[in-house]
C-alpha cells in the first residue's frame, strides 16, 4: 500500500480547485490591492469577493473579517488586541488548560504584563464547563478565550452555552475555530462570540493564510502597524493569491461539509473500534462531542515517537503528544490536563483522517498497529506481558 | 533526523530481552520523562559474556539501549564502565542534539548494572 496520510490536524493538502483559483494571483494578476490602477482594482476586487464569501459562511459581515497569515496570529490578534484595547476597563482574561499554544503562551505573554490570567481546568473528556466559566467572570473580566474543538484529542467545547454566558458578564468572547472551520456549521450570532479565528491550511487551502472574525464595535489594538489594509487592524500587503484560496477552500469544505462528516465518522469508528481492541489501550477525548476526523488513543507501556517511526517504516503518517513529539520534557499538556499521567501520555497517538483517506487505509493501519504495538511492549520494561 | 545507524538498530535493536541469572542489573530513567532503561548483564570471571536490554522511550533510547549492548559483550567490567553517553552517541554516527540528554541513558544504564554487579560480588564473597 503506498503512503498513508493520517495527520489531517497537522495539515491538509491544497485541493486542485483552491490551487486553479489562486494561480492567477501569483502571475498576471500580480497587482498590490492598495494601487488604484486596473492590476491593483483587480487585486481587490478579488480580496472583497474572498471577504464576501468568508463574512457569508460564518453569518458575518464582509467588514467584520480581518484576513491574517493563519490561526498563531488570528489567536494573537484577537487576544493581545482585546486585552491592549480594553486594559483600562479591566485586566483579567479567562481561557482553558487545553487550548493550542497560540493561545495559551499569548494569555502568559499577557501575564508578564500586567494582566490577570484564569486557566480553567477541563474534565477528562477535556471539556470546559460553563459552570467553571461563569464562577470565573469578574467584573473586570475582559477576554474569555475557550476553543471550539482541541486539536489533539477532537473534544467539541459547549461554545453557545459558554457564549450566553459571556455576553451577560459584558466581557468578549474568542474562540480558536480552527480545527472547525469547515467542518462544523458556524454562525458567529448563533455561537454568541465575538471574536473566531481560523486557518487556511487546516481546510485544503494554503498555508500563511487565515482569517480572524472580530464582530462591529469590538475595539481591537493592531499587532502589526505600517499601513492602512484591513481597515487598520492588520497593515502589510495582502496575500492575495492566499487570501483567495482560503475562501475558496473554506466555500467547498462548507458545501461538501455534511457528507463528508458522515463518510468520516464512518471510518473514525470503525478504527477506534479497531484499536481499541488493543489490551490495556485508553481512547482519548469524548466519544459524542468529537470531531469527525479524530482518533487519539494512549497504548500503555510504550513512548509515541518509538511508535511514530515504526508507523512511518510502513507509510503511516500521524502524530504524538509524547514529550519528544512535543518539543519539550513534558508530554502534551493536554492530555495531562485531561487528568492522564505522564507516563500514559507519552504513549499517545493522534490519527486525524481526511478527504483521501478510505476504508482500505483503516483496514491497513488496523492490521499494523497492533503488530507495532506488541513488538514495542515486548521491549518494554514497564509491560509484563 | 536520526542516522541510518541509529534507524538500523531501532527497527533491529540487538540483545533485546532478560536474562534470567543475570548478576548484575541496571535501571535509570523514570516514565515520567519517557525513557527508562533497563540492563542485565551476566559476568564471568571479569568479563561481561551475555546482555540483553529493555527500553521504554524513543527512537533514541531504543537505538542507544541496542548499540551499547555491542560495545560492552566481550568487554571486562573496568573496560566497560570506561563507555560513556558520548562514545555511545558517537558509535550511533551522532544523534540529534535534543535526544543527547533525555535519550542518552544507556551509558549510566551499564553503569548501573556493573554498580549492582559489585555489590552482589561483595555480599556473595561475604557470606
Amino acid at each position: 500500500m503506498s503512503a498513508i496520510y493520517m495527520d489531517h490536524a497537522a495539515t491538509t493538502p491544497v485541493r486542485p480547485e483552491v490551487v486553479e483559483a489562486m494561480l492567477p494571483y501569483f502571475s498576471f494578476e500580480f497587482g498590490n490591492a492598495s494601487s488604484v490602477y486596473g492590476w491593483g482594482r483587480r487585486a481587490h476586487q478579488a480580496l472583497d469577493g474572498a471577504r464576501d464569501t468568508v463574512s457569508k459562511l460564518l453569518g458575518a459581515q464582509a467588514n467584520e473579517i480581518i484576513f491574517t497569515s493563519g490561526g498563531s496570529e488570528g489567536a494573537n490578534l484577537a487576544i493581545k488586541g482585546v486585552a491592549w484595547a480594553y486594559q483600562t476597563k479591566g485586566k483579567h482574561i479567562i481561557t482553558s488548560a487545553i487550548e493550542h499554544h497560540a493561545v495559551l503562551d499569548t494569555v502568559l505573554w499577557l501575564k508578564k504584563h500586567g494582566f490577570e490570567v484564569t486557566i480553567l481546568p477541563v474534565d477528562e473528556e477535556g471539556l470546559v464547563s460553563p459552570v467553571e466559566i461563569e464562577k470565573a467572570l469578574r467584573p473586570d473580566t475582559i477576554l474569555v478565550s475557550i476553543m471550539h474543538a482541541n486539536n489533539e484529542v477532537g473534544t467539541i467545547q459547549p461554545i453557545k452555552e459558554i457564549g450566553t454566558i459571556v455576553r451577560k458578564h459584558g466581557a468578549h468572547f474568542h474562540t480558536d475555530a480552527v480545527q472547525t472551520a469547515g467542518v462544523l456549521d458556524i454562525n458567529v450570532e448563533d455561537l454568541g462570540v465575538d471574536l473566531l479565528s481560523l486557518s487556511g491550511h487546516k481546510l485544503y487551502g494554503p498555508k500563511g493564510v487565515g482569517a480572524l472574525y472580530v464582530r462591529k464595535g469590538v475595539r481591537l489594538d493592531p499587532l502589526i502597524h505600517g499601513g492602512a489594509q484591513e481597515r487598520r487592524r492588520r497593515a502589510g500587503t495582502e496575500n492575495v493569491a492566499g487570501i483567495v484560496g482560503l475562501a475558496k477552500a473554506f466555500e467547498l469544505a462548507r458545501v461538501e461539509r455534511l457528507q463528508e462528516n458522515e463518510r468520516l465518522i464512518k471510518l473514525r469508528d470503525r478504527l477506534i473500534e479497531g484499536v481499541r481492541k488493543i489490551p490495556f489501550t485508553k481512547v482519548n477525548g469524548s466519544l459524542v462531542q468529537r470531531l469527525p476526523n479524530n482518533v487519539n488513543v494512549c497504548f500503555q507501556y510504550i513512548e509515541g515517537e518509538s511508535m511514530l517511526l515504526n508507523l512511518d517504516l510502513k507509510g503511516i503518517a500521524a502524530s504524538s503528544g509524547s514529550a519528544c513529539t512535543s518539543g519539550s520534557l513534558d508530554p502534551s499538556h493536554v492530555l495531562l490536563a485531561m487528568g492522564l499521567t505522564h507516563e500514559i501520555a507519552h504513549g499517545s497517538l493522534r490519527l486525524t483522517l481526511g478527504r483521501e483517506n478510505t476504508e482500505a487505509e483503516i483496514d491497513f493501519v488496523l492490521q499494523e498497529i497492533p503488530v507495532i504495538v506488541e513488538r514495542l511492549r515486548e521491549m518494554s520494561p514497564l509491560y509484563q506481558g | 533526523m536520526y542516522s541510518d545507524k541509529v534507524m538500523d538498530h531501532f527497527t533491529n535493536p540487538r540483545n533485546v530481552g532478560e536474562i534470567a541469572d543475570a548478576n548484575g542489573v541496571g535501571e535509570v530513567g523514570n516514565a515520567r520523562c519517557g525513557d527508562i532503561m533497563k540492563l542485565w548483564i551476566k559476568v564471568e570471571e571479569d568479563v561481561i559474556t551475555d546482555i540483553k536490554f529493555k527500553t521504554f522511550g524513543c527512537g533514541a533510547a531504543i537505538a542507544t539501549s541496542s548499540i551499547i549492548t555491542e560495545m560492552a559483550i566481550g568487554k571486562t567490567i573496568a573496560e566497560a564502565e570506561q563507555i560513556t553517553n558520548q562514545q555511545v552517541a558517537e558509535e550511533l554516527h551522532g544523534l540529534p542534539s535534543v535526544k543527547m540528554h533525555c535519550s542518552n541513558l544507556a551509558a549510566e544504564a551499564l553503569a548501573a548494572a556493573i554498580e549492582d554487579y559489585r555489590k552482589n560480588a561483595t555480599t556473595n564473597s561475604a557470606s
